[in-house]
């Protein structure tokens, strides 16, 4: 399938989706709803750098929280800011820091780059926690809208939709690279770094443009956080869950194409809902840890991985 | 002829170690250059400070009358220098027709002229596929390869990038007699089609059978260069490769 009906069914199924959580009206849904798209989003981000070149970046939670703080920052100076504007700047902001942490990281490969980006994580965490603005370590309220602009109903049917609109830009990003010269030579980057250079791939530039792309597209998934949780504190804004999650999804989904975070979301997503609400909210990242242990062992390629193999 | 490249007073350090001591080499365009040496007389050294994964500390490289000091790897295969490596570096996770696709996109294709896009693209990797003998494996992955046919992946995948020059670097390595007949004569037809080859070897056979010129290397100096029947008489030569 082309790029354009791609979209077309991306944007078609995310209609669906929406309408379907709108028919069932309950507001539990969209929460749910929210949470795994949200995390189709992260893992998507995780999967440009860390899937598609192999550099395995730990700092997730450094550019998510760049995300949510940008809104915080936003919301106490300009009130009146709406959200797709919030999520562009929060974009724009954690891209910048991925393009810095890419250019500063360049000659660092393997566990010594995801050393260095764990490192910029407690390095964000520490700034947040110290800067007053944001409400340092107390946290800051951010007060929502009861209504959602445009669409009418509940603020979180607004902010489900537009974390579905965030899912299929991500994820119509994700498939386009896969299919283009910029894959192929993410891919070779991936493989081997010095025959990729030896084969003419700029592997500093494409480097870049991965960081900045995966860097992105995280903070643009923790834009909405502070009106989703209307009380953003560093714990909350740097929880190890989003970290873990984002890294664990498309670990079991497969890092080879765009599917995979998405079957890696809604299996383990949808897991955790269900055992939070039947047994406890403490077993998350539990769930996770220990699906990826099971598939790092029997399926090292993921879900995807696996069908793949089937058919070559 | 006319000197393609261009070798100047080349020097590699590695800590108090000296890999290059004023190495200096000219290849005319079109010519079969042998290059041999004991182990760790800086053979690799030379090839990677030409290519650019090091960068030397002295001398300059010259290609086709441009210097190339100070640009990287990829701005060198671009320029139509290309490489392939003494262990072969194939990209694992991706089919034979797919590994020569890299160059082409970013190699051919960035030159601005000549590019190539969609089914052309295909059906340029599987042409240099056919080329090699591995035209049936075009869909495989790497890791079915035997050994032959991972070098013959090698020189391909170099090939794709449309080089001027070729440099072999050990292409031969653990290969059988008869196999080392095949890749001469994969290199010698390349030479035909009007690329320069550089073969760095240790198969001595290989060597006099393929070069038309040889240069040894020894502790990072250049002790000979010439016709190989008579660098292989140098007295030099032979206490580095026999002793005294």
């Amino acid at each position: 399938m082309r790029g354009g009906p791609f979209i077309l069914v991306l944007i078609a199924v995310a209609a669906v989706i929406f309408g379907l959580a709108r028919w069932l009206d309950n507001s539990y849904a969209f929460f749910v709803g929210y949470v795994v798209v949200q995390y189709i989003v992260l893992g998507t981000a995780w999967n440009i750098l860390g899937g598609y070149t192999g550099y395995v970046n730990f700092g997730i939670t450094a550019f998510f929280a760049i995300g949510a703080y940008s809104s915080v920052v936003l919301h106490k100076l300009v009130p009146a800011m709406p959200l797709p504007a919030m999520i562009v700047v929060g974009g724009l902001m954690a891209g910048i820091v991925g393009v810095g942490t890419g250019y500063l990281t360049l000659r660092l490969r393997g566990v010594y780059f995801s050393i260095a980006t764990l490192a910029l994580a407690v390095v964000v965490q520490t700034l947040i926690t110290n800067w007053d603005f944001v409400g340092g370590a107390r946290g800051a309220y951010v007060l929502r809208p009861r209504t959602a602009p445009l669409i009418g109903g509940g603020y979180i049917d607004y902010l489900f939709l537009i974390m579905l609109g965030l899912c299929v830009a991500a994820l119509a990003t994700a498939r386009a690279i896969e299919r283009s010269a910029l894959g192929f030579g993410f891919a070779a980057i991936r493989d081997d770094e010095a025959a990729a250079e030896a084969s003419g791939v700029p592997t500093l530039k494409l480097k870049l443009i991965a960081t900045g792309l995966s860097g992105g597209f995280m903070g643009m998934a923790g834009a909405p956080l502070p009106f989703y949780v209307t009380y953003l504190d560093p714990s909350s804004g740097f929880s190890l869950n989003y970290a873990v999650n984002a890294i664990a999804m498309p670990l079991i989904g497969g890092t080879s194409s765009w599917l995979g975070p998405v079957v890696g979301a809604v299996l383990v997503g949808g897991l955790q809902e269900y055992l939070r609400v039947t047994i406890s909210s403490a077993v998350n990242v539990l769930v996770a840890g220990v699906l990826m242990v099971v598939f790092v062992i029997i399926a090292p390629q993921g879900i995807v991985g696996l069908f793949k193999r089937k058919r070559r | 002829m006319t000197a393609l490249l261009h070798v100047e007073s080349l020097g590699k350090r590695f800590g108090g170690f000296v890999a290059l001591d004023g190495i200096e080499l000219e290849v005319q365009d079109g010519e079969r250059l042998g290059l041999i040496g004991p182990n760790g007389s800086g053979k690799s050294t030379l090839v990677n400070c030409i290519c650019g994964t090091l960068q030397n500390e002295a001398g300059s490289v010259r290609f086709a009358g441009q210097a190339l000091d100070g640009l990287s790897a990829h701005e060198r295969t671009r320029r139509g220098l290309a490489r392939s490596f003494q262990l072969p570096r194939p990209f694992a996770s991706l089919s034979l027709a797919e590994n020569l696709r890299i160059p082409i996109l970013y190699t051919v294709n960035a030159r601005g002229t000549g590019g190539l896009a969609g089914a052309a693209i295909d059906a340029r990797c599987r042409d240099l596929l056919g080329e090699v003998g591995l035209a049936e494996k075009a869909d495989r992955l790497p890791r079915d390869l035997t050994q032959i046919e991972m070098r013959k992946l090698e020189l391909a995948r170099a090939m794709a990038a449309q080089p001027k020059l070729l440099i072999a670097d050990e292409a031969m390595a653990g290969l059988s007699h008869a196999e080392v007949d095949e890749i001469i004569a994969l290199l010698i037809r390349l030479n035909g089609q009007g690329v320069t080859v550089i073969m760095i070897e240790h198969i001595m056979r290989a060597v006099m059978e393929f070069s038309q010129r040889l240069a040894v290397l020894v502790a990072g100096k250049k002790i000979a260069d010439g016709p190989p029947k008579d660098v292989v008489r140098n007295e030099e030569v032979v206490r580095a490769y026999l002793g005294e």
